[in-house]
């Protein structure tokens, strides 16, 4: 029978036991002696008072509003007064009157910090009274804050009138600059900086004032006819600040209000400011997130490049960061804005040379101890920037742009990639513009960017970096017609191919790399086709090396993938028996026009074939034993159905092989019925199409073993 | 054995008056079976009273310590020797709370020298080799309200040096000034004691404010009659300097078993007070004194 109540219950849903429970804690509250005790253990359980009566939160909270006139010691009584708002709101927020109250009553006892009681207790704890007020910041703050929050304009400014007819007391002007909307503050800046002047200057740090003020502004805009006054009052005040670190905590916040209304001339003095203040004794050092926030504001609100380094001061400002680490977080700060609002690629000279001076900042600061992420992401950025310089037309220069970047940027792997690829680029941009007809000049050129990608590549480290850029400049090279070229690139891969270790790092994880080699060299037998035998080398010397090259790799022992790479070097040699090839490079001439189907040609593929087929079957009889009868079944069928796709199974010998091979697909039970009766079917499709009917022939000499 | 006695009064607050019935259950827990020679339940109200040393002499406050009066008393058996059942048996009870002749059923108070206190025994009588079982329950007898109405009566108050008895050295004292009000001196006893101070001036900072409730009990016997004044509760105002010429609240609320409404008997009485207590940071102590008048309405 003990249920939940509701969140809206009344006292009538409580039952007796609970109430006589609540009533006697209550009661027990009551009899506590101390005045502080009893007060916040009563305000704690305001709400319990919802279990007796209705209006019980109603007539307590005023009455606990005027007990604090009780505590003798302002300091603890603001406490006590912060804590009750804060139940307050929490518990019955629609009784602002409370609230009001609170703050009111507050102001009258202000006058107590100054009575003997407080200066006397000063004097014992050594402090001093700008440091005593601070403490009641955060108190009042708060009271402030709850009475603030969605409270009509009204009152606002009647508690700004009070807070006046106080003397301008610095401690609340700041409270009220920390509390009420910065729409309210901003709206009447000029009125306040009135009253920062009034105030007392031994009492509050007047910086700390100019600086909510500041916070303020950042968030609201004051009248458009007030702004520069604004600006020029706060400065005066700000610039005369002795102490670095209050000058910096004060400046930081009044370079976003600068950025926010003014031009790049204002942001320049400000930031001129701020180095004349920040230099003396190396100042700068002890300020560095500040520093960093301002660089922030200003590359927030003036991220187009050309105008942000035609800031006089900029440069100079970066100087101040001497720390190394500090140094490179501000780069890359700056990289990173570049890479988000830079929409067009640029050449600016006077943007290229600072941005490059930034990158070669980061750079420089990897060294054996950085972390691969941060290497990452320093890369990134570099790679960002190189993608939008552009001088347009001027080819020679882009490539001279290259060159002195690869120079600067030489530890940085991912950068040496993304030059070699833009130095491809730039190759492919040529011909482009010429239509595909190469000037002397060009010519010229585009071996120039082919000599660039040649010697650039061997200096990366990842190996499979290295394969595929070798192919991809191969292509790039036989597109230009560079054909000596692409030679060499493709005989660079092939020699490279044994160096493939077992195992690479995968983001940072060692995982096998025989996957990867397969996925390589399906590529490169695709790019094979099309490549030209080299005049002074034998028939098909690329494919013979690859092959060589292949037969002496040690692959895994319970791996078929030399098997697979075979069976595509058939598809490769299949290809390229045709009198026509699928595809071909602008401007070369491939085996077929070369060769024009020569027989000589034809019996030196067909020797390769049967070589190749050789080593298969010697495979597929090492796969005899018991554990690998089932591998044995499914090499077979893959064998299988290359010969169905690139073979031409007229031929008796190739036809008797495509048999055996499907029997012993199926010989110790291991093939899979459906895909084997799938084939069949296929078969007996295709051999109603024109010139195929040898397929039929072919499909009643392929039974289908049943499965008992 | 484990067996286990207990007395559940009908009304969670446990509050009566007169003419009302008491009623509730007798609960009988127990893992076995129980072989009983009876039980019955007591209902008391009895009026302790104590005489204190200093009054009558220390040897003869314990010879003579006036004899309790019995204010109600009734009994009832409940159940016949015999057995229960193992588990929980219930028994339900009532009692009526009638007084007879001229006698009155005064309201609960818990007391130094004056002692009112109703309860509820429950007695189970067993055979010789197990031990009688027993269980007490005190309930509470809330007096009628009264019939007259109450007249408010404020008291204000101010208190400088000039206005203190009891002073060696007038001159010697820090200048203050302190003026406040009771708002009714008169008070009902369900709502708390409420006013306000305020410390208009003063040369000697503030230590501590207190209000602090005290009962004047009489006791009367053969020889005289004893009065004597002890302190309830301290409820401390106002901690530390206050600030001048704001209010302070009065507010106090009046203990439940530790106050009853003013009484006065033949026998004895019960009155109340309080005293407004103001610390001196130089050690100084001023108290003034308001006599209160508790009622039940």
């Amino acid at each position: 029978r003990v249920g939940d109540l509701r969140n809206h219950f009344t006292p009538e849903s409580v039952n007796d036991t609970a109430k006589e429970t609540c009533l006697n804690w209550f009661f027990k509250i009551a009899s506590i002696r101390e005045l502080i005790s009893r007060f916040y253990v009563e305000a704690a359980i305001l709400k319990c008072n919802k279990f007796l009566s209705k209006t019980g939160i109603s007539e307590c909270l005023p009455r606990l509003t005027s007990t604090i006139q009780g505590i003798g010691d302002p300091l603890v009584a603001v406490y006590a007064r912060a804590y009750l708002c804060r139940v307050g709101m929490e518990v019955a927020p629609h009784l602002k009157d409370s609230l009001n109250k609170n703050f009111f009553d507050f102001l009258l006892t202000f006058k107590q910090i100054h009575g003997d009681t407080v200066q006397n207790q000063l004097i014992v704890q050594c402090v001093e009274i700008p440091l005593y007020l601070t403490l009641y910041s955060p108190a009042i703050d708060w009271i402030l804050q709850c009475i603030a929050y969605h409270a009509p304009e009204v009152l606002l400014t009647e508690m700004m009138e009070r807070c006046k007819k106080l003397g301008n007391n610095a401690l609340l002007l700041n409270s009220v600059m920390s509390a009420f909307r910065a729409e309210f503050i901003a709206t009447r800046s000029m009125d306040f900086i009135g009253m920062i002047k009034e105030c007392d200057e031994s009492g509050f740090p007047k910086h700390l004032l100019f600086h909510s003020l500041g916070l303020n502004l950042a968030l609201a805009d004051p009248p458009e006819s007030d702004r520069l006054q604004i600006l020029n009052e706060a400065w005066k005040v700000i610039t005369k600040l002795k102490n670095p670190q209050d000058y910096i905590n004060c400046a930081e916040v009044w370079v976003e209000y600068t950025c926010r209304h003014f031009t790049k001339r204002e942001v320049n003095t400000v930031l001129a400011d701020v180095i004349k203040h920040m230099t003396p004794d190396r100042a700068f050092e002890d300020a560095y997130p500040q520093l960093q926030s301002i660089i922030q504001k200003v590359i927030t609100y003036f991220h187009d490049f050309s105008v942000l380094f035609s800031v006089e001061k900029f440069l100079p400002f970066l100087d101040m960061f001497q720390k190394e680490s500090v140094r490179v977080e501000v780069c890359k700060c700056i990289m990173e804005a570049f890479i988000k609002h830079q929409q067009e690629s640029t050449k600016d000279p006077v943007i290229l040379n600072a941005l490059l001076q930034v990158c070669k900042t980061m750079h420089d600061s990897v060294n054996a101890l950085t972390l691969e992420d941060e290497k990452r992401m320093l890369a990134a950025l570099i790679n960002g920037f190189i993608k939008m310089v552009s001088f347009g037309r001027d080819f020679e220069q882009q490539l001279s742009f290259y060159v002195e970047a690869r120079s600067m940027f030489c530890n940085l792997e991912p950068v040496l990639v993304q030059l070699i690829h833009s130095v491809n680029q730039l190759a492919m941009e040529t011909r482009k513009v010429m239509k595909g007809n190469h000037s002397r000049k060009t010519a010229a050129f585009v071996r120039a960017c082919v000599a660039f990608c040649f010697i650039t590549i061997p200096s990366l480290t990842s190996i499979f970096a290295r394969l595929n850029l070798y192919l991809h400049s191969g292509q790039v090279a036989l597109a230009n017609q560079c054909l000596s070229q692409a030679d060499a690139f493709f005989r660079a891969a092939v020699s490279l191919v044994p160096e493939v270790p077992k195992m690479i790092n995968i983001d940072g994880k060692m995982r096998p790399s025989e996957a990867f080699l397969l996925e390589f060299l399906c590529n490169f037998f695709s790019t094979l086709l099309i490549v030209p035998d080299h005049p002074e080398q034998g028939v098909l010397f690329l494919v013979r090396g690859l092959l060589n090259v292949i037969q002496d790799y040690t692959w895994e022992d319970n791996s078929d993938d030399k098997v697979r790479i075979y069976t595509n070097v058939l598809h490769l040699l299949s290809a390229m028996s045709q009198e026509n090839y699928i595809y071909h490079v602008d401007k070369v001439d491939s085996n077929d026009s070369l060769y024009g189907g020569d027989p000589k040609f034809l019996s030196e593929i067909n020797k390769l074939c049967e070589t190749v087929i050789a080593q298969i079957l010697d495979h597929l009889k090492t796969l005899g034993k018991d554990e690998t009868l089932k591998r044995q079944s499914q090499l077979s069928l893959y064998f299988f159905n290359s010969i169905l796709a690139h073979g031409d199974l007229q031929n008796n010998k190739l036809n008797q092989l495509t048999v055996n091979l499907w029997n012993l697909a199926q010989k110790h039970g291991f093939a899979d019925t459906k895909t084997m009766v799938k084939t069949l079917e296929y078969i007996k499709r295709r051999s109603r199409q024109p010139e195929m009917s040898h397929f039929a022939e072919l499909a009643l000499r392929l039974p289908l073993q049943s499965r008992t | 054995m484990g067996t286990a006695l207990d007395i559940k009064i009908k009304r969670a607050n446990k509050v009566y008056h007169c003419g009302e019935v008491l009623s509730g259950v007798v609960v009988i827990t127990s893992k076995d079976a129980v072989q009983h020679q009876g039980i019955s339940l007591t209902m008391e109200g009895t009026v302790n009273l104590q005489l204190s040393a200093k009054s009558v002499g220390v040897f003869e406050a314990f010879y003579n310590s006036v004899k309790p009066m019995q204010v109600i008393s009734s009994i009832v058996e409940m159940v016949k020797p015999g057995k229960l059942p193992s588990g929980k048996t219930e028994i339900p009870f009532e009692f009526p709370l009638q007084v007879k002749g001229n006698k009155i059923l005064y309201e609960t108070y818990h007391g130094v020298f004056v002692n009112i206190q109703y309860t509820l025994r429950c007695d189970m009588r067993r055979s010789l080799l197990a031990k009688d079982l027993t269980k007490t329950c005190e309930f509470i007898v809330n007096s009628p309200p009264q019939k007259a109405k109450l007249t408010s009566s404020p008291v204000d108050f101010t208190i400088t040096p000039e206005t203190l008895q009891n002073v060696k050295e007038r001159a010697s004292l820090p200048k203050f000034l302190i003026r406040g009000h009771l708002n009714s001196a008169n008070c009902i006893i369900t709502q708390p004691l409420t006013g306000e101070l305020v410390v208009e001036n003063s040369e000697a900072a503030v230590k501590s404010i207190e209000l602090q409730l005290v009962r004047v009990e009489t006791c009367g016997c053969a020889e005289g009659y004893a009065r004597d004044a002890t302190e309830i509760q301290n409820i401390q105002i106002a901690d530390g300097d206050v600030c001048r010429g704001l209010p302070i609240p009065i507010y106090m609320v009046f203990p439940r078993l530790f106050t009853c409404p003013t009484l006065e008997t033949t026998n004895f009485k019960v009155e109340f007070e309080v005293n407004i207590v103001v610390l001196l940071h130089d050690d100084h102590l001023i108290t003034e004194n308001f006599p209160l008048k508790l009622c039940r309405m």
